[in-house]
């Protein structure tokens, strides 16, 4: 049909005249251009805590892949003769009860913790923003169902669900990560359901439904990624969660099993030395409640800065 | 005479509203049984008081709501219940410009992804390059600069952004647009260059427009033919200048009543009918005639009859008084 053609009704500019210069300049570019990215950094970069927090993040990180590299030292190497020993040019955090060096064995247990912490995070973002998005979406029936879901897991404690499963797999990586991510998932779906459900009634979503957009696009192209300031926020809190799930149950001793070790269990190894050996408590301590406040001050940063009405 | 492009038949939509645990379900009748056509290149327009129904009409027509009852025919086609291709061609032929600029633009797209969506969505044309110029005279089209394509909805003042949410729904060249109060979020001094360019733009390209707005007189300048709506129904039909020289429904008469008049000469003449009462609630709308409670004409037969529209010269008004 020739009317289904919709790119040949001849609409050229040829047929319209041009505004004069008055009514072209009326209106003038009414902000500066830069995108909303280097807005939100611009935002976060005024906030010293939250800047401070990433740097000291991302020494850590560089710290805990490359220390163990580097070292000459690895971290179930045992050394007799130096049990104990302080900090010195040899040991700058000095060495545990087998004469393992402390400073490998922190950064070590830093990939792990560090690791259960993002991957924890990444897991829930995917699975929580899935969710969330779709129940938020289709509303109704399918919402209700999907939320008293959700509400009915969210009423047990969470540090059931991660004992329950790292009892019935062992304890492990997997198991912990597992196991966290049983509980943070629903915080990330009720956070993305909230947004989309008001995000899809505002008249950007009923402008891309009315041009024909199907509901991936919409979804995807306007409801996720018009949430992504509170998923962010979300993600950079469950973070030092997971990491402290992880260190307490280290610390519980149903953690990582030896000779690795996570920050919680190198506090746990230790806990009986306080009095005579407390620098062998405090390293590991000190690692997971920098690391933790870190990524606090980072996530409130990230709050104000991804937030659009905070100009 | 040709054929109406857009016909409504009856057109009813109803909300559920969350009643309490004991209460029984209510529904708000935002629309309530309306009848109007609009002819190809025509401008519609349609008015009245904020909540009787405007903004659900326009929508409903757009397929944002579904009808609860009634039809709503496009090109003589049942457009209510159609699906797949067909969907796809009325998405083409049908657009809409809302009223909030600030909401009505993704706010983490640029501009050029916001015009070219539309295009990417129905597959016009076949390579990007192609549709980058597309985008290019549309932006010229609305009076904006090409070069703006790579900049974000918020670098832009209010009337700006209109036009790129004008420049979007011309993507398609639609047939048909519904503008919802497409105007009334801006300064004043920048309304009259949007309608301009949507006079413009309807002269050009032959677009029939619904025009929906709040004021009578802004009303009149822009359409051809205007409806008057009070709580979910259309109580006078007629030419735009008819209606607004001599309105015959008591509800436009209060309407017209309260628009300011430049002239004082005309203003000591015309007697103001001032409205009383309250706006009655569209959960629960008066029997018989919706607009009695606040009517000084109103009789005990409009309580207990519903009244038709009856057909006064070229226009039809609903009200016992002209039967
Ligand atoms: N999605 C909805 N759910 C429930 N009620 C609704 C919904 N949309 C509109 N309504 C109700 O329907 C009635 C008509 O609303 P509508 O938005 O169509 O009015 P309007 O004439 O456009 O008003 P305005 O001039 O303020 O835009 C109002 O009472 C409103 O509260
Ligand atoms: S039908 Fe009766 S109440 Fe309604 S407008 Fe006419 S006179 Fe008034
Ligand atoms: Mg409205």
């Amino acid at each position: 049909m020739e009317e289904n053609k919709v790119s040949d009704i001849t609409l050229s500019p040829e047929l319209f005249e041009k505004l004069d210069d008055s009514e072209k300049n009326a209106e003038k570019i009414a902000y500066e251009s830069s995108t909303y990215l280097q807005d939100a950094w611009k935002r976060f970069k005024q906030n010293k805590l939250a800047l401070i927090g990433l740097i000291f993040l991302l020494i850590m990180l560089v710290l805990s892949i490359i220390v163990p590299i580097i070292s000459p030292y690895t971290y179930d190497g045992q050394d007799l003769t130096l049990q104990h020993a302080g900090s010195s040019l040899q040991h700058l955090m000095g060495t545990d009860k087998f004469g393992r060096d402390m400073l490998v064995r922190i950064m070590c247990g830093g990939r792990i913790s560090l690791a259960v912490g993002f991957a924890a995070a990444a897991i829930s973002l995917v699975v929580g923003v899935v969710y969330g998005a779709i129940s938020g979406y289709l509303g109704g029936k399918v919402d209700m169902v999907m939320m008293r879901i959700v509400d009915a897991m969210y009423s047990i404690p969470d540090m059931l669900y991660v004992i329950m499963v790292v009892v019935a797999m062992g304890a492990n990586f997997v198991s912990i990560m597992i196991g966290v991510c049983l509980t943070f998932w629903m915080d990330m779906a009720r956070q993305v359901r909230t947004q989309v459900m008001t995000l899809k009634e505002q008249e950007f979503s009923l402008a891309a439904f009315v041009l024909g957009a199907g509901k991936s696009r919409i979804l995807f192209k306007h409801l996720i990624i018009n949430s992504m300031g509170p998923i962010i926020v979300t993600v950079t809190m469950i973070v030092p969660r997971a990491i402290f799930y992880e260190a307490f149950l280290s610390f519980l001793g149903i953690g990582i099993a030896a000779p690795q070790a996570s920050w919680g269990t190198l506090a746990n190894d230790a806990k009986g030395l306080v009095s005579t050996y407390p620098m062998e408590v405090i390293w590991p301590v000190l690692a997971i409640c920098l690391t933790m406040l870190s990524l606090n001050f980072i996530g409130d940063g990230l709050g104000d800065a991804l937030d659009p009405k905070k100009k | 005479m040709s054929n109406p492009i857009l016909k409504v038949t009856d057109l009813k939509v109803h909300f559920p509203v969350a009643g309490g645990v004991f209460s029984k379900k209510q529904v708000v009748k935002a629309v309530d049984g309306l009848n109007f056509e609009i002819m190809p290149g025509e401008t519609f327009g349609l008015v009245g008081e904020s909540g009787c129904g405007k903004s659900t009409t326009g929508r409903a027509i757009v397929k944002i709501y579904n009808p609860t009852e009634g039809k709503v025919e496009f090109d003589g086609e049942d457009i209510t219940k159609i699906k797949g291709k067909e969907l796809s061609q009325f998405r083409k032929n049908v657009q809409m410009i809302f009223q909030d600029p600030y909401a009505s633009l993704n706010p983490r797209m640029t501009v050029g992804e916001i015009i070219r969506e539309p295009m990417d969505i129905h597959n016009i044309y076949s390579t990007k390059k192609e549709r980058e110029n597309r985008v290019r005279e549309l932006l010229e089209i609305v009076g904006l600069k090409p070069d703006h394509i790579r900049r974000y909805p918020h670098e832009f003042s209010g009337g700006q952004r209109q036009r790129i949410g004008i420049a979007r729904t011309l993507a398609l060249n639609p047939k048909f647009i519904v503008c919802d109060e497409p105007i009334s979020a801006l300064d004043v001094s920048i309304q009259a260059q949007v309608i301009n360019l949507l006079e413009n733009i309807q002269k050009k390209m032959d677009i029939s427009y619904l025009f929906i707005a709040h004021d009578l007189s802004m009303v009149k300048h822009i359409s051809d033919r205007i409806g008057v709506m009070y709580l979910g129904n259309m109580v006078e039909i007629g030419e735009a200048d008819d209606v607004y020289n001599t309105p015959l429904h008591p509800y436009t008469q209060a309407l017209l009543s309260a628009v300011p008049i430049p002239d004082p000469k005309v203003a000591r003449q015309k007697k103001r009918i001032v409205l009383e009462g309250e706006l009655p609630s569209p959960i629960d709308p008066p029997s018989g005639c919706v607009f009695r409670t606040r009517c000084p004409n109103a009789t005990e037969r409009c309580a207990k009859e519903k009244p038709k529209a009856v057909k006064v010269g070229n226009r039809s008004v609903a009200c016992f008084l002209y039967e």
